[in-house]
């Protein structure tokens, strides 16, 4: 993945005078998720020295795992980023999973699992039309997933008092194939004494997933491309609008995973929940190196990002300073991010007639 | 009407041309942006398409290239008449664009964009991959063989300077077996010693048997290369001609036309002894 690996062919004329400005350090620099690993480590080494229990098993786990819900979500932000759109509905769609789950598992009676099918459905089913109404019309998404945001907003407290009277759904506990949902989705393992969620092993697997689909598949470069230059990707025959309305069912998809993860881990959905959490995908992605602009970042980038973001909110806790600071801290690191990427942008960009 | 095509000029063959336009047209709404439009593109030659600005030049290579359809006359690629409806059927049948703005992704690398649309796979089903060694490999070479001397094929393109990210969008073409290389006026942004280099593959890509439409609005960088001129005004044609029957000063003349000419040549003449 790294690009400093040797050529295999030894060119005859290495030295090449025009290769002078392709250094090791050059090189390193065009990867997108360079600014975030060097913005972890910084924070990571500031809280294990302020922060007494930060570095504690105990410590490690609860980052990890208030990283993890957020990173799957950021990992899924960031490739539909880098293809040019924005999911604002993203953040609320974890709330509507876990309704769509509670109500069908709860009130209905189903079985845990169906009813995780049937959100999931339901999920991709918003996630397409997301994609569909911004293909088709051309709108920006970000207004159009405004629209599907607060339409979800409105649904989620609508249909859930209607159904059960108030603004919140519990009793997972007593549906069928709880059990066997609930160690899938959340159970935790142990490392030393230590539960570690099972949610970071998600995390982790869909990071992994993510990056392998961005770099390594036929499918990553049009995401790339669709996100960089639509237009030329149209020209040399790339699907552009299925390559979009699949992105947009992919932060469906992550918002699912986190609605089950959350349901079942916590046996009970608020109407509300998920609202604002939207902003801190998108900030996550782009601390990890991705563009607002689209056609550039990195889905392990994102994953740092959310890192960043779980060691910083859990670090100011352990340093029991007031969560209050949090929000300063995110304001840098976002404007700090920004400015790094766009500096590398404009070195990727620069044009030479 | 007077550019009929059916005789080339040459009269040496009946081969069939790679694409005819007859009679070609294109409206907008009310705007009619191309009428009554007719020329050949053959293989191993050079069909320039020649034209101010809102000439039509843009509407018919879009028509080319699948982009728009036609609405009168007919239009016949290797003499079955056509009508493709979008980009990638174009491509299948050999028909490859390569625009002046749009021609590559330029915070791609050069390798990604090369194979943009086209990727070599390994596997298949769900963990089908990119063929990432194969992808490198290949585009150095095709960039070589076109005598593009890339530093480095995972350098984004944008680092590239304008004449070689033409250059390698034409590669791209070439290398992907297109019967038809389409250039939507590849020299417009470039300085002179840069057009001359993108030229120089225009040629290349001719002589490997292609046939070229070279979209431009300057007769001295078409005249070269050109094998036919097809000079738009308006929407209209002013004729398809073949180079032994036009000099560079008539197509320039042509190009201006009329009234505008008097104006042009006192201008050229000043700059000339000035």
């Amino acid at each position: 993945m790294v690009t400093t690996t040797v050529d295999p062919n030894p060119e005859p004329a290495a030295v090449d005078e025009r290769l002078s400005s392709s250094s090791l350090v050059n090189r390193l620099v065009v990867r997108p998720e360079i600014g975030a690993l060097i913005g972890a480590l910084v924070v990571f080494v500031f809280f294990s020295i302020v922060a007494d229990k930060f570095l504690t098993m105990s410590g490690v786990a609860t980052w990890l795992d208030d990283s993890a819900t957020l990173g799957i979500m950021a990992v899924a932000v960031a490739l539909l980023m880098i293809g040019g759109e924005f999911d604002l509905s993203a953040g609320v769609m974890t709330a509507s999973t876990a309704l769509v789950t509670a109500i069908f598992a709860t009130q209905v009676g189903l079985n845990v699992w169906l009813a995780l099918l049937l959100s999931l459905i339901f999920a991709l089913a918003v996630g397409g039309l997301n994609g569909f109404l911004v293909v088709r019309t051309g709108l920006p998404s970000f207004i159009v997933t405004l629209g599907t945001f607060l339409a979800l907003q409105g649904l989620n407290l609508g249909v859930t008092r209607l159904i059960t009277g108030s603004v919140q759904v519990t009793g997972m506990r007593a549906a069928d194939g709880y059990e066997s949902a609930g160690f899938v989705f959340a159970s935790t393992f142990p490392i030393g004494d230590t539960p570690f969620q099972i949610s970071i092993v998600w995390w982790i697997g869909f990071t992994a997933v993510a990056a392998w689909l961005l770099l390594r598949t036929k499918f990553g470069n049009w995401i790339f491309a669709v996100g960089g230059a639509a237009p030329a990707a149209r020209a040399v025959g790339v699907p552009v609008a299925r390559t979009k309305i699949l992105l947009f069912m992919g932060t469906a998809l992550a918002g699912w995973l986190v609605g089950s993860i959350n349901i079942l881990r916590f046996t009970t959905v608020q109407a509300n929940q998920g609202i604002g959490l939207e902003f801190q995908f998108i900030i996550a992605a782009v601390i990890g190196g991705c563009l607002l602009t689209g056609g550039y970042g990195s889905a392990i980038g994102a994953a740092i990002g959310a890192l960043i973001f779980g060691m910083a909110r859990q670090g100011i806790v352990f340093a029991d300073w007031n969560s209050d600071w949090f929000m300063l801290f995110l304001g840098i690191m976002l404007l700090g991010a920004v400015l790094v990427n766009n500096t590398f942008r404009r070195r990727a960009e620069r044009v030479r007639r | 009407m007077t550019d009929t095509v059916t005789d080339t000029g040459t009269g040496t063959e009946t081969r069939t041309p790679l694409i005819e336009v007859d009679g070609i047209g294109k409206n907008y709404g009310s705007v009619i942006a191309l009428r009554d439009v007719s020329t050949v593109v053959n293989a191993g030659e050079v069909t320039c398409v020649l034209g101010d600005n809102g000439a039509g030049k843009s509407t018919l290579i879009k028509v080319f290239a699948g982009v728009h359809q036609h609405d009168a006359g007919r239009f016949l690629v290797n003499g079955k008449p056509v009508r493709l409806s979008s980009p990638r059927e174009a491509l299948d049948y050999g028909i490859a664009t390569v625009y002046q703005d749009l021609a590559v992704v330029p915070l791609m690398s050069v390798w990604r964009n090369f194979f943009l649309g086209s990727e070599p796979t390994l596997g298949g089903g769900p963990l089908q991959r990119l063929d990432r060694r194969k992808a490198k490999e290949t585009a150095r070479e095709a960039l070589a063989d076109m005598g593009i001397d890339l530093r480095d094929v995972e350098q984004p393109v944008g680092t590239l300077s304008g004449g070689e990210r033409q250059c390698v969008a034409i590669a791209r073409a070439v290398h992907f077996g297109a019967k038809v290389l389409i250039l939507d006026e590849p020299t417009a942004a470039l300085g002179v010693k840069q057009s001359g280099v993108v030229l120089r593959y225009v040629a290349q890509a001719r002589d490997r048997g292609l046939g070229v439409v070279l979209i431009t609005h300057n007769p001295h960088h078409a005249y070269p290369v050109g094998n036919r001129f097809l000079v738009l005004k308006r929407g209209r044609s002013l004729g398809s001609t073949e180079k032994a029957d036009i000099s560079l000063d008539e197509l320039t003349r042509q190009m201006a036309g009329g009234a505008e000419l008097e104006a042009l040549q006192h201008e050229l003449r000043e700059v000339t002894t000035s």
